[in-house]
């Protein structure tokens, strides 16, 4: 089961020519800088713009094929889309909103009503006027109404882009009980690296109108055309960790590859949880650390090494099932002489632990 | 207070102001779609032909009305011949006259407000399942609401006081096609008319005066309906 989408777009200068698949279900992440054509992309996907040549597959069924002359309109797509605008009628209240898409379908009713309320907490809105929602009840709305139409794909097009942080804080919650409770495929449409790895399972990295590379979250994280848009700061790889418990001081042991990472409790963490160290935050120690502060240090040994910029380098380290990166000097390469292969410790100070449960599919 | 032949030109007037924006609407909503939605050779033409009534005298109007409908003019005489149907003379004249003097504030209205409907809208209910009609009737048409309302009153307002078109189209038939300016007119003529006159002139002033009312009470609704 996947989607497959490969469509060339000429418009004016901008040309657009993605080439990408994704397994579903899953969250798929468009991710890139504004103006790389990721909306024109969405919206080719959703029957909304039509493409110049290519094809665009749904599992089985062909959504548009230039050469065969295949183009279903939006309308009988089933594709869901919220917009980053919500897009609410303003003349229809909000219950009429959310239904909207409901008395169009003919599909079979696998979402109800009740469910999208309960998922998206909208009862305590539906008494009110679209006017008075604020922006994050909107989006929820608009969510809503998406689902409520019984979509088999759903777009997701910055839909807290529009939104300050408290309010994005407010509705991220919420798409990420919809991942894990539905097993709708969901393409999702970013430019805050923050928001796609809370939310993706697979990161599809555009620029320019170009698919550059594509892969799974914790694969692409370590892709250097990412650290190109979310800079050096931003940078860390992302692993799966198994929640292993709690030790005698209340820290959680969290299983990474081989070695064992200790942070602090998460509230509601299940089996998997998801973290990002940032390579800026990892130290590397060529001998066995001791006297220090820092409650992390994972045995490994290094990967690879490549330059960074001019004073810097990102030592990818191998701690046994997965890889972490690290982003030292120049002048600290050459002096700890990192080599392929050396056995290192790499430090993580535990505060720069950035966590969020998984999806299961 | 009015005298009978005062009470039929009011009545007659209503009735030919009513005939005139029952044609007009329909066909200004789909002149100010075609004018707002295609883009096609020739636009910019449609569009002048549209406004023409607005800058011609309405006596031209009136002739060119008369050439093409008379009854052996080349539309007039095949309507009478094939479907019974004469405008000349007539009140179904004196509205199609009235309709064309208006059109053009009519066909502004719509497109006004269609220009200002949000197409990312129409787009969010496409996404939804709806289809091209499905859209137009329950997004497009709802959000247009207020400029049709007001296309509308300001039409039906202007259709009250046409004259000079349906003077030369129609001529001046009591019962028929005297309306209340064509009356208060005649009245004028008249020798000891002033008072007919000027009884005519107040139902205008009147009639105005609570069509541009109406209008503004009506926009004032739909603005709260739509939550604005």
């Amino acid at each position: 089961m996947t989607l497959k989408v490969q469509v060339r777009k000429q418009r004016g200068d901008f040309l657009l020519d993605a080439d990408f698949q994704a397994p579903t279900p899953g969250v798929v992440a468009l991710f890139g800088r504004s103006g790389s054509g990721k909306s024109t992309l969405v919206n080719l996907i959703a029957g909304l713009d039509r493409p110049d040549a290519g094809a665009i597959r749904l599992d089985d069924e062909i959504l548009y094929d230039a050469a065969r002359g295949i183009d279903i309109p939006a309308e009988r797509r089933r594709i869901g889309y919220v917009f980053q605008d919500a897009r609410l009628f303003p003349h229809l209240s909000v219950a009429s909103n959310l239904d909207y898409g409901a008395h169009r379908t003919r599909a079979e009713r696998l979402i109800t009503r009740e469910a999208v309320c309960d998922l998206l907490a909208l009862g305590p809105l539906l008494k009110r006027r679209v006017h008075g929602l604020s922006g994050g009840e909107r989006q929820r709305l608009a969510v809503g109404r998406a689902l409520l139409s019984q979509p088999r794909l759903l777009l997701l097009d910055e839909p807290l882009a529009s939104l300050d942080a408290a309010r994005r804080e407010e509705v991220l919650p919420y798409l990420e009980v919809l991942r894990d409770q539905l097993s709708i495929p969901m393409v999702y449409v970013s430019h805050d690296f923050d928001e796609v790895w809370r939310l993706a399972t697979h990161l599809v990295l555009i620029e320019n109108g170009r698919t550059v590379a594509q892969g799974s979250v914790a694969d692409m994280s370590l892709h250097p055309g990412l650290r190109a848009i979310v800079g050096p700061e931003a940078l860390g790889a992302i692993v799966e960790g198994e929640v292993l418990g709690c030790d005698e001081s209340g820290l959680m042991r969290l299983k990474v590859g081989r070695s064992e990472l200790k942070i602090e409790p998460v509230a509601g963490a299940e089996k998997m949880l998801r973290v990002q160290l940032l390579a800026r935050d990892i130290i590397i120690a060529t001998q066995e650390p001791a006297h220090l502060s820092v409650r992390n240090a994972l045995k490994g040994s290094v990967a690879n090494i490549a330059a960074d910029d001019e004073s810097s380098d990102l030592i990818g380290i191998d701690i046994g099932g997965a890889t972490i990166v690290s982003r030292i000097t120049r002048a600290a390469t050459r002096e700890l002489a990192l080599k392929p292969g050396m056995p290192v410790w790499a430090l993580v100070k535990s505060v720069s632990l950035r966590r969020q449960a998984r999806a299961h599919a | 207070m009015l005298q009978p032949d005062e009470l039929d030109a009011l009545h007659l007037s209503l009735s030919v102001a009513a005939r005139s924006v029952l044609i007009s609407l329909p066909l200004g909503l789909l002149l100010a779609w075609v004018l707002t939605r295609r883009r096609f050779y020739g636009r910019t033409l449609l569009d002048a032909v549209v406004h023409l009534p607005l800058v011609l005298p309405p006596v031209v109007v009136g002739y060119l009305l008369l050439v093409l409908f008379g009854i052996r003019g080349p539309l007039g005489g095949p309507l009478s011949r094939l479907l019974g149907i004469q405008l000349i003379f007539t009140r179904n004249g004196a509205a199609l006259a009235t309709a064309v003097m208006s059109f053009p504030l009519m066909v502004r209205a719509i497109r006004l407000s269609l220009e200002n409907v949000d197409r990312g809208l129409e787009q969010a209910a496409r996404t939804l399942g709806a289809g091209p009609w499905d859209r137009f009737a329950s997004i497009t048409l709802p959000l247009m609401l207020p400029g049709i309302l007001a296309g509308l009153i300001t039409a039906f307002s202007a259709s009250l006081g046409e004259f000079g078109a349906v003077i030369t189209f129609v001529s001046n038939i009591p019962g028929e096609t005297r309306t209340l300016p064509l009356a208060l007119y005649t009245a004028l003529q008249t020798p000891n008319g002033e008072a007919e006159a000027a009884r005519l002139a107040a139902v205008s002033l009147i009639l105005g005066l609570v069509g541009l009312l109406l209008s503004e009470w009506f926009a004032r609704r739909v603005r709260r309906m739509l939550g604005r």
